[in-house]
């Protein structure tokens, strides 16, 4: 996020989300979204193929197809260059790349728009003129947007909207995606990526890698590693051959699981580390048993890049150990000594090194903890970026961008358009939710939900069980009849062993540049059983 | 023998009432026309100086309320119509017979808060009512006589707590009847948070004559501290059950017999409760009490809404209270602790006492809850609650001790 | 800033301040069942009376202003007479079955029935209503029979959550905290996140997956941060002979800069996946397709000389580590440094994008 949760509540005069069902994801978050709107009258903005609970209150809620995010923001951009509500100054001064990318938007004309998204056409001037005339507008999103194979697109669109209004660097502005885990913030900043040290600090770069190879005293490779998806598609074709799985689950979270499978079976080595025995665990050679949350210290970086403490509860449970002294004493018997007293002796080996971390320390971090950047010790931390429209590049690039269709169409055989998410009661897999016993008792398993009049035409009940199948495969699923989405939309989670869904998700249709499944479309189709 | 006045009945069965031509004929909306010539702080000064008190119950000076009213974009004048205390009907007397002198008077105020729409909260038991003045709010729309002011009738669900000024602000607003705490006040956070002031419709209907004749001369009508005439609902045992309009310093005793004709079938008078279901029983004694709101108080009584239930030689007094401590523990909100679970102890000590089944230390236990309740409760109903248990053991004991067990 | 004096004692305020908030500021502590800093002033259970001088009326200090020369008595005789009757009013209608109640020593009504000598009630004839206790949820029993009726749920449900699925039915005696039309929390707009409990005073909202593990007494809280979303909500695990029996949240602001106490059902309810059974408890080996359980010199060795093997034979490359999202900064940073450093690869990424 460039912006601060709490500026959700307080500040934002106007929040757009789009493909984030923030209520079932980030319920906190969605609190605080429906108290500003309720209680501090702020407008509110939703764009979801599904009509979700925030879209019950909002000012505009626009249903538009799976996949034609960038037609929408387009239209919306449309309106607000031809009705002058741009915010000149902002574009002079601190963007470049303007003309070229309105060149493109002229012709995203709101009935345009509509025929690409079948959102009524009033809809989408209203919302632009909203999302333009507020004195402070945040557009929250989530893998709604992000999961698809325009999913880079579909965020510089975002960024494209958020600049031409000037709603950047200011409370109660900005683009906040909503991470979806606990420490998917930190994994990136600690460089959990094929490309990046911790704090972004590109692999590439000759004199970031000799500033680590002098810490960690041994040569480093110069070369971008593989993304996660490249990884199972290399170990498919054989050239991964030894596969470290800490903590993740791919035989139940990646896209089309058959292929998945298929690459874990070719391994000539497999070693997973984590609390249960999970999908992805049992096609291990060894499997190690870490610890959760509750049994060891730490720090989690959550979606405004706040810094806070993890705090050991109890001890771990017998048998198990705290993960970093897994990865420790692995290291030590591969001749390279890792030998540290606390995880608070790795934070101050890792913030020396981390320049956006460098001001941070355990002392620090007591209490509210601190949202990068946090440059040194005096630095109080950074609640929102690019303050006065200062760009990490100098200025904000617009980017001109086409609408490009999703990569798999709903055709004859497959007239559905399949698109997954989650719900409350269950997190990710459902490692851990689905082990614990109230949530699962009250969502014990994976519904699919289907347009009323879809049901009745196919002649299948609430609560029946159908057959819902891709190019993949097919799994058996509950129905559940519900009119929050279109009439050729399906929607079901991933949460359930019973019934992945990812078996039958495109592991083919990736975005380019940051090779992100399109989760969110795939043509599919029912059938009665 | 006293002599009725009438003020704000001054029109009653003289003009149509379903006629505005009718009552602008009779000099209607005269007052509106010389009060909006007034700067609005020479309008308050002149309701203030006529010491015009609140005819709802609380009797606080109506123009010291609208002073209170700070300068606002946004403000509100709520008409109180929601006449649920037993026994009165004064106020749907008032509409009925003269809706525009309660518009006129609504208007004024308007005027000296500056205020663009005003509201009728009306008893959810008066449907006709609420046609009624619907009727003739929007007559007045068409003559134009309201000017920029607004008026909206609303209907209230039937729960007595929301004659409580705050209760009903919040059932306009479309929540739960339940009081609010004050402060804030309604002239300073009301309706939607907005500077509003409530008043009766006796209290409305009062301004016209005020504007018309000047404070002086009200003032010097009936009580001094509490100046002009009271409506008065007659019932119970009495020959006349009727409406008057008396001047303040009436007495009691000529209520009930120069205009109330004495006690019905020649039997002798018990006791009579004035002003509403909670309000005190009056034994023989202070008969000679001016009804005015100070002199009633002194008593440990009310003048409240001005209903007059009168009570002959064979009423059980045990009996009544009982059925009035289960009016208020069906009425109250539940908001408050010694209200909800207070008026519910009351009813049922007292049906033990009634039904003769109590001892002493049940009427030492009732005498301290009402103690506290009269000190403690949130609003209005929980206060004064107690009132007819505190007054009947005060003046009607030996009626209890005749029911206690041995 | 005002000055008044409260139990002949001078003491000063800043303006605006309540009574309750200026006693609490010098250090007078006054008794609060429907109070909440975080929620809307309700001013109902009139615990918190006081006494003013030239005051007909009890003033309730919660929601009453300090005014300057504000002459206070928080605990005379009549205030504390009040305060009595209405305990023993709550208490005619409260089940006492403090033994078994789950809020056992973490109280108000318990507490302050104990401050003032209330320990039984003079109003006993009869009218306790006994509500059945049969919402099915997994997550929140709801125990009206021990409800005192201070609606702090009711705020908590509509202003923290907005989920408003609760309020008041009924009036007077037969005023009861429901859903519409009285039903099962499933079957109202209800999310389970449970800020009901936390704002309970009593006993009558209690958490189901804590039942019987522990009491407030017992267990040790331990302040850490929510292990599912990204929001990074702030809790405090409930811990008792080394075992995680529950999660509370810290309201305050400097402690939970995030959530300020509130939670969702994941993070309030889900936390019992810390003792499941399935937990792994030892380092398992697969041979001939079959796991065999393994010592931690055994497993490691294993797994360091077969990483050690495919880096000699087939390079850096040939390998690749998936670190997680879920682990800590401190782990995810020995895991990177593990594949760049020991193994020799770039091939490091995690689930980032699913």
């Amino acid at each position: 996020m460039t912006n601060s949760i709490e500026e959700l509540e307080k500040d934002a005069k106007c929040i757009f989300v789009i493909g984030s069902n923030t209520t079932e994801n980030h319920p906190v978050i969605g609190m605080k979204i429906k108290k500003n709107v309720l209680y501090r009258g702020a407008k509110l903005i939703v764009a979801d193929p599904r009509r979700i609970d925030l879209a019950e209150m909002a000012d505009v809620y626009m249903a538009h197809l799976p996949g034609t995010d960038v037609a929408l923001i387009n239209g919306m951009m449309n309106v607000i260059i031809n009705e002058g509500l741009v915010d000149k100054e902002f574009i002079d001064n601190c963007t470049e790349g303007y003309e070229a990318m309105a060149e493109v938007v002229a012709k995203y004309t709101p009935e345009y728009v509509e025929k690409i998204t079948t959102v009524p056409a009033e809809d989408i001037r209203k919302a632009a003129r909203i999302y333009a005339e507020s004195e402070a507008a945040v557009i929250c999103y989530a893998m709604g947007v992000t999961q698809h194979s325009t999913g880079t697109d579909n965020v510089k669109s975002i960024c494209n909207l958020a600049m031409l209004t000037g709603n950047i660097g200011r409370p109660g502005t900005g683009v906040d995606p909503l991470r979806g885990q606990n420490n998917v913030q930190g994994s990136c900043d600690m460089g959990g990526l094929p490309v990046t040290y911790p704090g972004y600090q590109a692999v590439t770069n000759e004199a970031v890698r000799a500033k680590f190879e002098a810490a960690w005293g041994v040569p480093l490779p110069p070369n971008n590693g593989l993304t996660l998806t490249e990884t199972i598609n290399k170990a498919h074709e054989g050239q991964i051959k030894a596969l470290v799985v800490i903590g993740e689950n791919p035989m139940m979270s990646d896209p089309d699981l058959h292929h998945v499978e298929e690459a874990l079976e070719k391994l000539d080595f497999l070693v997973v580390q984590d609390i249960f025995l999970t999908e992805t665990a049992r096609y291990a050679d060894v499997v190690l048993p870490g610890v959760t949350f509750a049994e060891k210290d730490g720090t989690f970086t959550n979606t405004e890049r706040r810094v806070q403490r993890v705090r050991k509860a109890i001890d771990p449970i017998d048998g198990a150990k705290p993960d970093w002294q897994i990865i420790c004493e692995l290291a030590t018997r591969m001749g390279y000594p890792m030998h540290y007293n606390s995880p608070e002796e790795i934070f101050e080996e890792m913030k020396a090194l981390t320049p956006s971390y460098a001001g941070m320390s355990y002392a620090r971090l007591e209490g509210r903890g601190l949202q990068w950047p946090c440059p040194s010790a005096d630095h109080p931390g950074t609640p929102f970026l690019h303050k006065d429209g200062k760009f990490t590049r100098g200025k904000g690039l617009f980017s001109a961008i086409e609408f490009k269709e999703p990569r798999e169409l709903p055709d004859e055989e497959y007239p559905l358009i399949l698109t997954t998410g989650r719900n409350l009661y269950h997190y990710h897999t459902g490692t851990m939710t689905r082990r614990s016993v109230a949530l699962d008792k009250h969502v014990p398993e994976a519904e699919l939900e289907i347009n009323p009049h879809l049901a009745a035409k196919m002649g299948i009940r609430d609560g029946e069980k159908v057959r819902l199948s891709t190019r993949r495969g097919s799994v058996e699923i509950k129905a559940k009849i519900t009119d929050i989405l279109a009439e050729n939309v399906v929607f079901t989670t991933f949460h359930f062993h019973e019934a992945a869904v990812n078996w039958l998700t495109n592991a083919d249709s990736l975005d380019p540049v940051a090779k992100i499944p399109e989760y969110k479309v795939c043509a599919a189709r029912i059938d009665k059983i | 023998m006293g002599k009725e006045m009438r003020i704000v009945l001054r029109n009653a069965d003289k003009i149509d009432p379903n006629s505005i031509d009718d009552y602008i004929k009779a000099g209607g909306y005269r007052a509106l026309e010389k009060a909006r010539g007034m700067e609005r702080k020479a309008l308050i000064e002149e309701v203030k100086k006529a010491n015009l008190r609140g005819r709802g119950g609380a009797g606080f000076n109506a123009g010291m309320k609208w002073s209170f009213v700070p300068p606002a974009e946004v403000t509100y004048v709520v008409c109180n119509l929601d006449e649920g205390e037993p026994g009165t009907y004064k106020d749907r007397t008032i509409v009925q017979k003269d809706p525009h002198t309660l518009l006129e008077g609504m208007a004024i105020c308007a005027h000296a808060i500056n205020s663009k729409k005003g509201f009728i909260y009306c008893r959810g038991e008066y449907p006709y009512v609420v046609e009624h003045l619907n009727r003739a709010i929007d007559q007045a729309r068409k003559k134009g006589v309201l000017g920029d002011f607004d008026i909206e009738v609303r209907m209230g669900g039937g729960a007595y707590v929301c004659g409580e000024e705050t209760a009903l602000i919040e059932s306009i607003e479309g929540h739960r009847g339940e009081p609010r705490f004050k402060p804030p006040f309604p002239g300073v956070a009301g309706l939607w948070n907005r500077p509003t002031v409530v008043n009766n419709v006796e209290t409305f209907a009062n301004l016209p004559e005020i504007i018309n004749r000047g404070y002086e001369w009200f003032a010097s009508i009936g009580a001094p501290s509490y100046p002009g005439t009271k409506v008065l609902t007659l019932s119970g045992d009495v020959v006349n059950r009727v409406a008057i309009e008396v001047p303040t310093n009436t007495t009691i005793r000529e209520v009930i017999y120069d205009f109330g004709g004495g006690i019905r079938d020649g039997k002798k008078f018990k006791a009579v409760q004035i002003g509403g279901t909670s309000g005190g029983f009056i034994p023989e004694s202070l008969l000679d009490t001016p009804i005015d709101f100070d002199s009633m108080r002194d008593i440990g009584a009310t003048l409240g809404t001005g209903a007059v239930f009168v009570m002959d030689e064979t009423r059980d007094i045990v009996d009544i209270v009982t059925r009035i401590a289960k009016f208020f523990e069906h009425e109250s909100c539940g908001k408050c602790n010694p209200c909800r679970e207070g008026t519910f102890r009351n009813f049922k000590i007292m049906t033990k006492i009634n039904r003769g089944m109590a001892a002493a230390q049940d009427i030492e236990n009732m005498t301290l809850l009402c103690k506290v309740m009269q000190k403690a409760c949130l609003c209005g109903l929980g206060q004064a609650a107690p009132g007819p248990i505190v007054t009947t053991l005060q003046h009607f004991r030996h009626e209890y001790e005749r029911k206690l067990l041995a | 800033m005002v000055t008044l004096t409260v139990n002949g004692r001078q003491i000063k305020a800043p303006r605006g301040s309540t009574i309750l908030e200026a006693c609490r500021l010098n250090g007078i502590e006054i008794p609060t069942l429907c109070y909440d800093p975080d929620l809307r002033l309700a001013g109902s259970c009139r615990m918190c009376l006081v006494e003013a001088k030239g005051r007909p009326l009890f003033l309730a200090s919660c929601v009453a202003p300090a005014e300057d020369g504000m002459v206070i008595e928080t605990e005379s005789p009549d205030i504390v007479e009040a305060r009595r009757i209405v305990l023993e009013l709550l208490a005619a209608r409260h089940d006492f079955s403090c033994q078994t109640c789950e809020k056992n020593g973490d109280c108000k009504f318990q507490d302050y029935c104990y401050r003032y000598g209330v320990k039984d009630s003079r109003f006993t004839d009869g009218g306790r209503h006994v509500y059945p206790i049969d919402d099915p949820n997994p997550f929140i029993e709801r125990d009206y029979n021990k409800c005192i009726m201070c609606t702090r749920c009711v705020r908590a449900c509509e202003e923290i959550t907005v989920a408003r699925a609760i309020n008041v039915k009924d009036r007077g005696h037969n005023a009861k905290i429901a859903t519409a039309f009285d039903g099962h929390l499933a079957d109202s707009p209800c999310v389970f996140c449970g800020q009901c409990i936390m704002v309970c005073p009593v006993g009558a909202l209690t958490s189901k997956v804590s039942a019987g593990k522990g009491r407030a007494y017992e267990v040790d809280r331990v302040l850490t941060t929510c292990t599912y979303c990204g929001t990074g909500c702030t809790l405090e695990l409930n811990v008792k002979d080394n075992q995680v029996v529950g999660v509370t949240s810290n309201r305050s602001e400097e402690y939970s800069p995030v959530n300020k106490g509130a939670l969702c059902v994941k993070g309030r309810f889900g936390w019992d996946f810390i003792n499941s059974p399935d937990r792994l408890t030892t380092p398992l080996i697969k041979e001939n397709g079959e796991f065999r359980e393994a010592s931690w010199d055994e497993a490691l060795d294993l797994v360091a000389a077969r990483l050690q093997a495919i880096k000699e034979s087939s390079g850096p490359d040939s390998m690749a580590v998936f670190t997680s999202a879920r682990m800590t900064n401190e782990e995810n940073y020995l895991a990177q440094k593990f594949a760049r450093a020991v193994l020799g690869t770039n091939n490091v990424d995690h689930c980032a994008r699913l």
